[in-house]
């Protein structure tokens, strides 16, 4: 009846006469429209995909290089009228000798090397080879020299790590038009390069002191490694999983079961919003006043790292938990309240396992917002030129100045040695492939809890 | 009307489990339920009827005070079981429910298997004190349940994989496994399909001769069925209470008569 009064009288009203297989205007309008949005729709999503692809294939073209280093081998006479001039082999002597003795020797072994290949070279004394050997070899000699004193006396096959511009010229980053202009290396150089490549005695292998090694002075870009930084960020996510996760379950549940809902509540429902938004710098001049200035916890440690990304991290983990906590069915606890359990029976027993996915899903999504989080550490000073060595132990790895991944790579990326460039690079691709793995976890724990049931 | 309740009591000699007096409920500032007295006999099952937002789903869950729950729901008046005021400071609503058991609308088995979702009650409550007792609870409830035969064989199983009316019998074989007294039921068969709905109230049947079962529903039929007792709710008030065969054919009041023949609702 009513429809009537809406509709024209049936008199004024054009007769449906066109067929069902043509289609009137207002449907094509209708399908056009359709069409472009699926159009807009798909063009971003391949836009999205195209600087997926770009992105990805410029970190790993730039950072491959990083996980492979060149290496020389050398058969280095240790020498004992240098490296233990007392001929006692007392431990406390040979330490008394630094790398300046080994040097010598190293490239003394070089040059024999040279002269037994018989490469035709204007270079023709053993301090020509400086320029080849980074300046960590003798390091690492002197290190296996300590190590193992009955080694003095022998000669032993080394195989050490290639200047930064030797490996640069392997990996094609150091040119021979851009060598006219660099001191540290020059033609003749690169032509025993070559010769000794062709030999065998320069190679590239696989570089593992990158993943696990400590950070490496400026002018060493070769010996520069992660690993101190990788240990750092391990420390903090300790602190953080610690404290945060804990924290914010328990002020979700709160908030969600128990409070009151009231002015008071609402407030502090919009603060923890807002908090997640709150840019993170800002939580690390919140640390550096706090914990640093204020309570006088070491500086540069991973536990103020740590303290800092919990205080970012709370409210992601926060939000994502009550969240999940509010998409569990109000049956669900209606069912336990009714057979008597009290609310933080029905809340532990019934509420939390359902809502167990999505907080878990939320906190490693926290977690691997916080192990990329690199602005709060600049202000807490763990950027830098910081960690030489492991920390030592437990305690140490907490208070110990260390760094961590991200600012790592900040740290190389600002070098000026194109060597470290690349490092950044390589950086990168381990920093995500820790946020891929813990993203298959995340994504595995809510398979795994989800199919019980 | 009242004074027609209190013979109906007394002709029947039963005993009160549930007495409601002067029994106000507020939603913030809305009056759901006014003045409502009614007197719910031991061993019988009491059905309230009514249009939709009449009051008595909410009345129904003063009586287990399921209503604590909800922020801006106030509860005046007094309401006794056996005696005892239910809304006195000193009760705690936890061990109220485990005297008073419900069973909701829509089936809510929890998301564990189906020996679980009938152990968890006696357990929180420590009924049992080894497994072999709990074990013999459990049968016990899904017996009282009417759903023994069908899951014996699967009490490992997911409460949810049952079906609709499995479930809703294992959710009242979990509110019996508590031992309560009294049982609340709201609208238990509304999400159930006419096969279902017979089972479940064939059971409520059963369950009489052990427990006071409180029924709300929207079924008239059903209420006759199922029902000795029934009351007639209308925009928050209690219109009638009396005989179910009376409610049903003979009504006092207008309106009950009016919401049976079909005319309100």
């Amino acid at each position: 009846m009513t429809d009537a009064a809406n509709t024209p009288a049936p008199s004024d009203m054009t007769p449906a006469k066109g067929s069902l297989h043509v289609l009137d205007a207002r449907t094509k309008k209708r399908n056009a429209a359709e069409a472009r949005f699926r159009i807009y729709g798909l063009s971003a999503v391949v836009i999205g995909l195209v600087f997926l692809v770009v992105l990805l294939t410029t970190i790993l073209s730039n950072g491959v290089g990083a996980f492979q280093q060149t290496f020389i081998s050398a058969q280095v006479y240790l020498d004992p009228a240098k490296l233990d001039k007392k001929g006692e082999r007392d431990i406390e002597d040979i330490k008394k000798v630094s790398t300046f003795g080994y040097t010598p020797l190293i490239q003394q072994a070089l040059f024999d090397k040279v002269q037994e290949l018989g490469v035709e070279t204007p270079l023709d004394s053993a301090k020509d080879m400086k320029a080849l050997i980074s300046a960590s070899a003798a390091a690492i000699v002197r290190d296996e020299v300590i190590a193992n004193p009955d080694l003095i006396g022998q000669t032993v096959e080394f195989r050490l790590l290639a200047a930064s511009r030797v490996d640069g010229y392997l990996k094609g980053r150091v040119t021979r038009e851009a060598v006219a202009r660099d001191k540290n290396i020059d033609a003749e150089h690169l032509d025993l390069v070559d010769a000794l490549r062709e030999a065998g005695v320069i190679a590239k292998g696989f570089n593992l002191s990158f993943i696990t090694g400590a950070d490496a002075s400026e002018s060493r870009p070769e010996q520069a490694g992660l690993g101190v930084s990788m240990l750092g960020s391990f420390f903090m996510m300790l602190v953080v999983l610690a404290l945060s996760l804990p924290i914010g379950v328990a002020a979700s549940i709160y908030l969600e079961e128990f409070a009151p809902k009231n002015r008071l509540t609402d407030i502090i429902e919009v603060n923890i919003s807002n908090l997640a938004a709150v840019p993170s710098i800002v939580f690390g001049i919140l640390g550096l006043a706090v914990f640093i200035q204020f309570m006088h916890l070491p500086q540069s440690a991973p536990l103020v790292g740590g303290l800092v990304l919990t205080l970012m991290t709370l409210p992601t983990i926060i939000i994502s938990t009550r969240a999940s906590l509010k998409a569990v069915p109000p049956s669900i606890r209606d069912a336990a309240l009714g057979v008597g359990a009290s609310k933080m029976q029905s809340v532990f027993h019934h509420v939390l396992p359902l809502a167990m996915p999505g907080i878990l899903t939320g906190t490693i999504i926290g977690l691997a917002q916080a192990l990329g989080e690199t602005a709060p550490l600049l202000l807490i000073g763990m950027v830098g030129y910081i960690a030489t060595n492991y920390p030592d132990g437990l305690a140490g790895g907490f208070v110990d100045p260390n760094s961590a991944m991200p600012a790592q790579i900040y740290e190389w990326a600002k070098r000026a040695d194109p060597a470290y460039y690349e490092r950044a690079w390589g950086g990168i691709i381990i920093l995500l492939v820790f946020l891929m793995t813990m993203n298959i976890i995340a994504i595995l724990l809510r398979r795994r809890f989800e199919r019980r049931w | 009307m009242y004074d027609a309740v209190n013979t109906e009591q007394s002709v029947q000699q039963t005993e009160t489990k549930i007495s409601a007096r002067n029994v106000q409920v507020y939603y913030g500032d809305t009056h759901a339920i006014k003045d409502v007295d009614v007197d719910i006999a031991d061993k019988t099952v009491t059905a309230f009827i009514g249009p939709s937002g009449c009051g008595k789903s909410t009345f129904l869950r003063c009586l287990n005070r399921m209503n604590d729950t909800i922020d801006i729901c106030r509860v005046e008046g007094r309401i006794e079981l056996d005696g005892e005021d239910i809304y006195d400071p000193k009760v705690d609503p936890v061990q109220l429910r485990a005297k008073v058991g419900m069973v909701f609308q829509k089936p809510n088995p929890f998301p564990k298997s189906i020996y679980d979702n009938i152990a968890y009650g006696p357990r929180i409550h420590g009924m049992a004190r080894n497994k072999a007792e709990l074990d013999e609870i459990v049968e016990r409830a899904l017996r009282r349940g009417a759903i023994w035969d069908e899951v014996k064989d699967r009490l490992d199983a997911p409460g949810t994989g049952l079906s609709g009316g499995q479930q809703q019998r294992l959710c009242i074989a979990r509110a019996v496994a508590t031992e309560p007294e009294v049982l609340l039921m709201d609208e238990p068969c509304s999400a159930l399909d006419p096969i279902a709905t017979a089972q479940v109230e064939e059971l409520i049947d059963e369950l009489r001769q052990n427990y006071s079962v409180v029924i709300v529903t929207h079924s008239m039929q059903q209420a006759a069925r199922v029902s000795q007792k029934t009351a007639f709710f209308h925009l928050g008030n209690l219109v009638e209470f009396g005989d179910t065969s009376q409610i049903f054919t003979n009504p006092e009041d207008p309106r009950t008569e009016s919401y049976i023949t079909g005319r309100i609702g």
